[in-house]
């Protein structure tokens, strides 16, 4: 340890606590200049906290922060930024509506008498993309982006800002396996010119990857730290949760060869919006589970929500148990049996400010009622005995869901749907932002509802995940189905049919003219 | 039953309902803020503990308190409705118009008729338009004003000079020596409480405003529930204008102008959340109280009422501050 740079950051004794729970104790860190650093632990170990804290988005109650071994107070990321620390977040710290160029200089604009002087932006913007080697319109609205595009604004916004340290809070979970692989290429490089990279990550073997050091933590305590070649998945898991767990997924069981076809779609087409589906046929049986695999953008998401009747098709029909709904909406795919628990459970799926009761209950409200009065007992034991089902670890029921850890507000999302015993079960990222353990609860709840006889869609953007839960695997690209494999086929070939690597070329046109140059590789 | 609640504090403990785990401070401090100020104005003047200021208390407060609790059910749905006191214009106004023609009880049921239809009507062209809300219910009472002086043509509206005694029946003396007006608003603040706080359709209420899109992938007819918030919302406006009519023995195109604001202040007093999706009617009622005590005492303590306004301006910026800053620390 002696032969390491003195170190930039250093942390001594850090700890905060949230109305009397506290969630870092403790803290004792030091990062040195130019290296990545990476923070694990599962969910509500302290991670982003902590990283927060380092940011200026959080106060520590407790011990100290030194930069460059002075003793620093940051209160706010104005500090933090004038300390040469940027912050990376989950939810995106963009204007909108604003362009690349603004964005990059938000806060920043080089002015003159209170005039924005935009050549000399533009000139530093384009330094900047020049060292990264990044492809940004400065003109586009940040809001017609990609996610990855956005992350790389922000990037390049801490380097406008003189960064030295960039701090980045689970930056790959909503990109696609071609953006995950560039942007931890761009932390190495970073890294490489000098800049310190701090990650927190769900994604053990992303980190292994990229990190030099890292730092488990465990319920707010630091469990170890360490360079990261000395760790392996299996040994990351073990500090993690503090006893070994497996990870290996659970494997659906076989499906009867009697098994009915329970849902089938037939020439599934919405050609419009900005990701079209074309002509989707699809069959599932009772028992299966059929995975959906296909880069962001390829219409995954837009599939499940053709079938659920959540957005209406241009042609082609779905029906259940061989009963044709007629006219599509989510209340009457519903009432056929289909469930669909969509990919964001902050956007699409949970009511956050309300209470775990009334989320879990919101999907069957009329069973329990008499004469459009909630019979709350009823639903008491109802929510009660669905969430021990699904573990949903809460103390107390009436409070707002949105105050739950993300794998207990995945598990809330699954019981309110088994709360209608759907004969269909669509799910969109089933584990996105879910931590280790209530990830393996979850695979495990998925093979297991299959088994009782449902038929299942499964659309994952981890292609491990779907190729380990699903029967077969339907890829998509540009919202056709390009593909099927079994649940044996490599990885790497469901990868690169999604990219459209594949030999055999299609017999269909493969350019749709709605969107030509977004999958251009940058 | 009204006359238990201060009556037998030493045996109430053990009926009292075990707290519910969950239950905050932040819930009930607007109760106890409402509860500080009777207290105060009880101590500090002679004149307010007596009945008859009570009743006209009271009386004064169910315009705005029926006010309150439409607004509180769009604002709780994720919308707000700024045709509250258009609304209310129209609907007394028809309610004068046809009670010449049908006797008073007729004008009054068709004004509570008018009132849901335009109700009806604001929510449809919310939903439909897809325009922002604020703006959309904006131009819309605009619209419902003009139409208020077109069936007017510009001048008041009396009942027949027969009627005029029976017109005034919401001011008549009712149970316990409340007003009917008060009555009525209590009735009906009741009625919308249990709707909102044990039906099916409040919980839709809540879910379409805390969430439009989990809502609706969740089967709700995210529309249908907005037009029922704003059809209850033309209701209580309907209502309110009957009061008000029924007060001054006539209805005009102008009145109760600016009460929309007054009642979207009363329940964001209350605590019922600007974002949607949080709040209660019982919010609303309490919020529209503690804006006439407000004016109330300003009477009883002889102060200046040129400062009325800006006093209940600085307890709107506190109530919200201080909500907002337990909100975060709850978090």
């Amino acid at each position: 340890m002696t032969q390491r740079a003195a170190p930039q950051i250093s942390v001594r004794g850090v700890g905060k606590s949230y109305g009397g729970v506290s969630v870092l104790r403790g803290i004792d860190l030091d990062i040195a200049p130019g290296e990545v650093h990476a923070l694990v632990g599962e969910n509500g170990a302290g991670k982003s906290t902590l990283l927060k804290v380092l940011g200026g988005a959080v106060r520590a109650d407790a011990g100290e922060v030194s930069f460059d071994g002075v003793v620093t107070t940051i209160t706010s990321p104005r500090d933090a930024i004038a300390h040469g620390v940027s912050l990376i977040t989950q939810e995106g710290a963009l204007v909108p509506a604003m362009t690349v160029l603004d964005n990059v200089a938000l806060g920043r604009w080089r002015a003159r008498a209170g005039w924005v002087t935009r050549r000399a932006d533009r000139a530093a913007f384009d330094a900047l993309l020049t060292r990264t080697g990044f492809d940004l319109d400065p003109a586009a609205r940040v809001k017609d982006l990609s996610t990855g595009a956005q992350q790389q604004v922000e990037v390049l916004r801490a380097l406008a800002r003189g960064a030295r340290v960039i701090a980045f809070d689970e930056p790959t979970a909503v990109l696609t396996e071609h953006e995950k692989a560039g942007l931890l290429q761009l932390m190495r490089d970073l890294a490489a010119g000098g800049t310190t990279v701090l990650l927190v990550s769900h994604f053990l073997d992303e980190v292994l990857a990229v990190a030099d050091r890292l730092t488990v933590l465990r319920d707010g305590d630091l469990v170890h730290t360490g360079d990261a070649a000395e760790q392996t998945t299996t040994s990351l898991v073990g500090h993690m949760v503090g006893r070994q767990v497996d990870v290996l997924y659970p494997a659906p069981a076989p499906v009867p060869d009697d098994a009915p076809v329970l849902l089938e779609a037939r020439g599934l087409s919405r050609t419009t919006g900005p990701r079209p589906v074309h002509d989707v046929d699809l069959a599932v049986r009772a028992g299966e589970v059929v995975g959906v695999a296909g880069l962001v953008g390829s219409g995954r998401s837009e599939l499940l929500h053709l079938l659920f009747g959540a957005d209406a098709a241009t042609s082609g029909t779905v029906s259940v148990d061989g009963g044709v709904i007629a006219r599509p909406s989510p209340r009457a795919s519903m009432d056929a049996g289909i469930a669909l628990v969509p990919e964001s459970r902050k956007e699409q799926g949970l009511v956050l400010v309300r209470s775990i009761t009334e989320n879990t209950a919101l999907g069957s409200l009329t069973s329990r009622s008499t004469g459009g009065v909630v019979r709350r007992r009823a639903e008491r034991e109802a929510v009660g005995a669905v969430g021990r089902s699904t573990d949903v670890r809460a103390a107390d029921p009436t409070a707002p869901v949105g105050a739950l850890s993300g794998g207990n507000q995945q598990k809330v999302l699954f019981a309110k749907w088994l709360l209608r015993e759907p004969r269909v079960l669509l799910v969109d990222e089933p584990t996105r932002g879910v931590d280790v353990a209530a990830k393996s609860q979850l695979h495990h709840l998925v093979v297991d509802l299959a088994a009782q006889g449902r038929a299942v869609v499964v659309v994952s953007s981890e292609v491990e995940e779907v190729l380990a839960l699903s029967h077969r695997v339907l890829v998509l690209r540009h919202g056709r189905v390009v593909g099927e494999f079994g649940r044996d086929a490599p990885r790497e070939a469901v990868v690169a049919l999604a990219f459209g690597d594949d030999p055999t070329p299609d017999q269909s046109p493969d350019q749709t003219p709605d969107q030509p140059a977004e999958r251009t590789p940058a | 039953m009204s006359t238990s609640t201060t009556a037998a504090p030493t045996s109430a403990v053990s009926a009292r309902p075990r707290p519910r785990p969950g239950v905050k401070v932040r819930d009930y401090g607007i109760l106890v803020a409402l509860v500080a100020i009777v207290v105060a104005l009880s101590l500090s003047t002679d004149t307010f503990l007596t009945p008859q200021n009570l009743v006209n208390l009271l009386d004064q407060a169910s315009v705005v308190g029926l006010l309150a609790i439409g607004a509180t059910i769009c604002i709780i749905s994720g919308v707000f409705d700024l045709t509250a006191s258009a609304t209310l214009a129209v609907s007394a106004i028809i309610g004068v118009t046809v009670g010449q023609e049908v006797g008073v009880v007729g004008g009054f049921v068709a004004a509570v008729v008018a009132g849901a239809l335009l109700g009806l009507l604001t929510g449809t062209i919310v939903v439909k338009s897809r325009v922002n809300s604020f703006i959309g219910t904006l131009a819309t009472s605009i619209i419902y004003r003009g139409m208020a002086v077109v069936i007017t043509a510009g001048a008041i509206a009396y009942p027949l000079a027969d009627q005029a005694e029976q017109f005034s029946m919401l001011t008549w003396p009712s149970l316990f020596g409340l007003t009917s007006a008060t009555v009525m608003f209590l009735v009906v603040a009741v009625a919308a409480g249990l709707l909102v706080s044990s039906t099916t359709f409040g919980r839709r209420l809540y879910a379409v405003g805390g969430n439009a899109e989990a809502a609706r992938l969740s089967g709700i007819r995210t529309d249908r529930v907005h037009i029922a918030a704003y059809t209850i919302s033309g209701t209580c406006a309907a209502l309110a204008g009957l009061i008000l009519a029924s007060r001054a023995g006539s209805a005009q195109s102008a009145m109760a102008t600016g009460y929309d604001l007054n009642a979207i202040a009363a329940a964001v007093i209350g605590g019922t959340s600007i974002l949607g999706g949080e709040g209660a009617v019982w919010r609303g009622v309490v919020g529209a109280l503690l804006l006439t005590l407000i004016g109330n005492g300003f009477n009883l303590l002889g102060w200046d009422t040129t400062y009325l306004q800006v006093t209940t301006g600085g307890l709107i910026l506190l109530a919200v501050t201080v909500d907002g800053v337990l909100r975060r620390r709850a978090r």
